[in-house]
């Protein structure tokens, strides 16, 4: 599966549409991670561990868009788009959405 | 006695805000500013179509990303600039690292693969709350860079 945020894949010709796809997961901090980032708030900087969180569920949530495209018989998802809202305190939404292509 | 004591904490908290806070973000600015110069090479555009002329091997989305979290003093700083109005510079130099580092994370990722250029980059942020134990959340960010990393054939 090809992934780009390009219209097309450059070298490459799309033979079909195949629609949006799209995937998202929520997470909330575990309390050992929030503390942690609560001591880290008076000093300021990075927060590894949120940084860490949020990968996590970007690669969760690419995972998923992946799986909805291979299912409508994609290769490869074109255009593709993050967000990234706060749902509710301690918890966020990651969301990917693209368009799912057939390539030649 | 109570209220010393809180003013003591305040004061406490405002000092240590001060002295660490400004002294991870000049460290933080020296290291932005040395790994700027070591990736200069990978390119960056957010242009959204490629050149025509030219024959990649692989396209592939690269992203970087990075939470930073405001110290104390910047947040009672930016609480009184609030106050009068005008530029919060504090906040300037917190949004500016945070984005840097987000495209310096992406433009490693493009250069462990083997890419030259990075192409259609976008930015996205996002405001989290965190709870510092405090009343009151205290401000924290995610900044994300992402595009389409090339590598020539």
């Amino acid at each position: 599966m090809e992934l780009t945020n390009l219209e097309a894949v450059p070298g490459r010709t799309i033979v079909r549409h195949l629609g949006l796809v799209q995937g998202s997961t929520v997470r909330s901090k575990h309390v050992g991670r929030d503390f942690l980032a609560g001591l880290k708030n008076f000093v300021g900087g990075e927060l590894r561990a949120y940084t860490e969180l949020l990968n996590e569920s970007r690669a969760e949530a690419i995972e998923r868009m992946v799986a909805q495209a291979s299912a409508a018989g994609a290769n490869a998802v074109v255009n593709v788009r993050f967000a990234t809202s706060n749902i509710a305190a301690g918890a966020a939404e990651v969301m990917a959405y693209g368009t799912a292509v057939v390539l030649e | 006695m109570e209220l010393l004591v809180q003013l003591g904490i305040f004061a406490v908290l405002l000092l240590v805000g001060l002295v660490f806070g400004r002294a991870s973000e000049k460290r933080h600015f020296r290291e932005i500013r040395r790994r700027e110069a070591e990736l200069r090479d990978v390119l960056v555009f957010n242009e959204r179509r490629p050149p025509h002329d030219r024959e990649f091997r692989q396209a592939t989305l690269v992203v970087g990303s990075v939470v930073i979290a405001e110290d104390y003093f910047k947040r009672i700083a930016a609480g009184l600039r609030g106050f009068f109005g005008g530029r919060v510079t504090v906040y300037e130099s917190l949004m500016d690292r945070g984005r840097r580092e987000a495209v310096l994370r992406m433009k490693e990722e493009a250069r462990r693969l083997g890419a030259t250029m990075v192409f259609n980059v976008r930015f996205e942020t996002s405001s989290l709350a965190v709870d510092g134990g405090a009343q009151t959340p205290m401000f924290s960010a995610e900044f994300i860079a992402y595009g389409t990393a090339l590598v020539p054939r």
